[in-house]
């Protein structure tokens, strides 16, 4: 009686054992081999509960695995902590300088010893890195939100806002950014509100073009995707679509381009600091130690060693936080799952 | 391929114009009177001054200037410095002395970058690898002055290897230092990306079947690996000439080589309007002709890529 099969009388019998035919108690009109014994779900190694992990969850497992990650982050973390309260690094005033202690090597307290001034290196190293950090920190922000919204809206609708776009990006990637960064500088409205903002905003000036056009390219890429058709055809709107599927689809190599240009940027506005033209001589950075110490290289040539160290290792650890962050996010690279 | 390059030619135009616009425009908005920096901010007969004013065409409205200035250049006349100099004249002294710069630097980027890149890419995850990654990341976290004068110290001060700076004739060897220090970064940029390419390429299966049937490992890595990884190298290469004859303003502040970044920074700070449009312009074109020769090179690398 096989038409009755649809209404199931087995119900509520577990599905193992009505597999393996063994408890029907209808009579069976011809021969059913015994089935295999073993347990759907045990063979199944797909959890069917829950959602699959995302793109980024599965980055995230990888990442927190791997030592460059780890030693970058706890840098970071440390370097950001020291921009936040700076007086628990170094009890030192950084502006308290003594002209008999020029030029003076090492001593107890004071562990990098001092300037041609007398000032203590380690504390105005400590003390400078909040300019530092947050001319990179807030240029990545603004040319992301700049770079981003522009690239992803040239990618997406192209057209003529794609036309300008190639256009606008070849003459400013034609001007090297510490070029023009050089020329902004000497705008009167610059020159003469010289601060932190005035260097995060000309270097975002010259930034943004580079992450807009990766952006587009992410665009250009996902906006063809399979899934962002569907999303249409279910009756989204482009801009919708654009939001909720395009975007944080095309996110990944935005974040890993915007991480390794932080670490740029920090360099950059030493760079401009180290030419004048950066931040004010008031301000502690880490630009300004090093500039201020060229003169005395011969005498002391720790003066600029221990700034640039700072430097360097800040930098070097957002970078190498944006290449663990590019190997996780590619499948290819992905080791071990 | 002709068609090809008079379009791109085509291209340049625009490019050129907006950059130098650009640049005309900020150096313009500048504020600071050149004419009365020129006597030092002493008073000046009103004759005089105006006659340097109408010299300069200073006495323009911006539109005026920069038209008169775009107009000049078709006949190749730059214009004059505040000092008297022809700017063709200052150019064609600082523009070799950086061009012979930024080749060496791009010559010794490219192939110590491209031969480390290869071993290590080669032999990706051995020691040789990992150790030839960690000093890339190093070497473009520190920042170029930083490395300049630690090299100008040690090399040029203390072990006296070569000169710490360079004279007025600025000649090759003399450079071989600032030049060391104007491609170190992009050197680690070069490595980087030519041992992702090697690693992308050598399973593919060309490399296979090259394998397969009986070629050598140096004929297998020279010429079917290495040709293949070469397009996202030489792509970045070309890009960076311009980079780097721009970017050489610290360089050679550093090593005091009379190039264009040197004629450039002074002529900025002066707010010389001629001589700061006329190298931005040089460097532009620089810019937009190495990318020119980078996409011809492409057809060469892979014949796939036709210009028809």
């Amino acid at each position: 009686m096989p038409e009755n099969q649809n209404q199931n009388p087995e119900a509520g019998l577990p599905i193992s054992k009505i597999r393996a035919g063994k408890v029907s108690k209808y009579a069976i009109p011809h021969f059913v081999a015994p089935l295999d014994e073993t347990p759907l779900h045990g063979v199944d190694a797909v959890k069917e509960t829950g959602k699959p992990l995302s793109m980024w969850a599965e980055a995230w497992r990888s990442l927190r695995k791997r030592p460059l990650f780890i030693i970058s982050a706890l840098l970071i973390i440390l370097v950001i902590a020291i921009a936040a309260i700076p007086g628990v690094f170094s009890a030192v005033d950084p502006r308290f300088c003594d002209l008999q202690f020029s030029n003076e090597g090492a001593s107890a307290g004071h562990p990098m010893g001092y300037n041609f001034q007398g000032c203590d290196v380690y504390a105005r190293a400590i003390h400078g890195t909040r300019a530092s950090l947050m001319v990179g920190i807030f240029t990545t922000l603004f040319v992301v939100l700049l770079g981003g919204t522009i690239g992803a809206l040239a990618g997406f609708y192209g057209g003529w806002l794609d036309t300008i776009l190639a256009r606008l990006g070849d003459i400013f990637f034609a001007l090297p950014m510490v070029l023009g960064a050089i020329i902004v500088m000497q705008l009167p409205a610059f020159r003469d509100n010289k601060s932190v903002w005035t260097v995060i905003v000309t270097l975002s000036i010259f930034g943004w073009p580079q992450v807009a056009r990766i952006t587009r390219g992410a665009v250009l890429e996902a906006r063809n995707a399979d899934f962002v058709k569907a999303s249409r055809a279910l009756g989204l709107s482009r801009g919708k679509s654009l939001v909720k599927h395009v975007i944080p689809n095309a996110m990944a190599p935005v974040i890993v381009v915007a991480t390794v240009n932080l670490g740029v940027y920090i360099v950059a506005e030493a760079t401009l600091s180290f030419l004048g033209l950066g931040l004010p001589f008031e301000v502690m950075s880490w630009g300004n130690d090093i500039s201020s110490a060229q003169s005395q290289l011969r005498n002391n040539p720790m003066m600029l060693m221990w700034p640039a160290l700072f430097l360097s290792v800040t930098v070097l650890s957002f970078i190498m936080l944006g290449d663990a962050v590019r190997d996780a996010l590619d499948p290819k690279s992905r080791k071990g799952n | 391929m002709l068609a090809f390059t008079l379009k791109r030619f085509l291209q340049l135009i625009p490019v050129f114009i907006g950059a130098t616009l650009l640049v005309y425009f900020l150096v313009f908005a500048t504020p600071g009177d050149p004419i009365s920096a020129l006597s030092g901010g002493k008073p000046m007969t009103p004759a005089v001054e105006s006659a340097l004013r109408a010299q300069y065409n200073l006495d323009q409205p911006f539109w005026v200037q920069y038209g008169l200035y775009l107009k000049n250049l078709v006949t190749l006349d730059l214009g004059m410095s505040f000092s008297g100099q022809e700017v063709r004249d200052l150019l064609a002294r600082a523009f070799p002395v950086t061009a012979r710069l930024a080749v060496m630097a791009l010559a010794i980027e490219a192939v110590f970058g491209i031969f480390f890149g290869v071993i290590a890419g080669m032999r990706k995850g051995k020691a040789f690898d990992s150790t030839v990654l960690i000093l890339s990341l190093i070497v473009i976290a520190v920042p170029t002055f930083v490395l300049g004068f630690v090299l100008q110290f040690v090399v040029g001060v203390k072990l006296e290897w070569a000169k710490p700076t360079v004279s007025g004739g600025a000649g090759w060897g003399e450079l071989i230092l600032p030049a060391v220090v104007l491609g170190l970064v992009s050197f680690a940029y070069v490595l980087r990306l030519t041992r992702t390419s090697i690693i992308e390429n050598k399973q593919a299966d060309y490399v296979r079947t090259a394998t397969a049937k009986g070629l050598s490992r140096g004929r297998v890595i020279n010429v079917h690996i290495l040709r293949n990884s070469l397009i996202p190298v030489v792509t970045f290469l070309g890009a960076d000439l311009g980079s780097l004859m721009g970017g050489a303003i610290v360089t050679e502040g550093i090593f005091n080589v009379p190039g264009v970044g040197n004629l450039l920074y002074r002529a900025i700070l002066k707010g010389e309007t001629p001589t700061v449009v006329a190298v931005v312009g040089v460097l532009v074109i620089v810019f937009v002709l190495a990318n020119l020769i980078v996409d011809m090179l492409y057809a060469l690398l892979d014949p796939r890529i036709r210009y028809a």
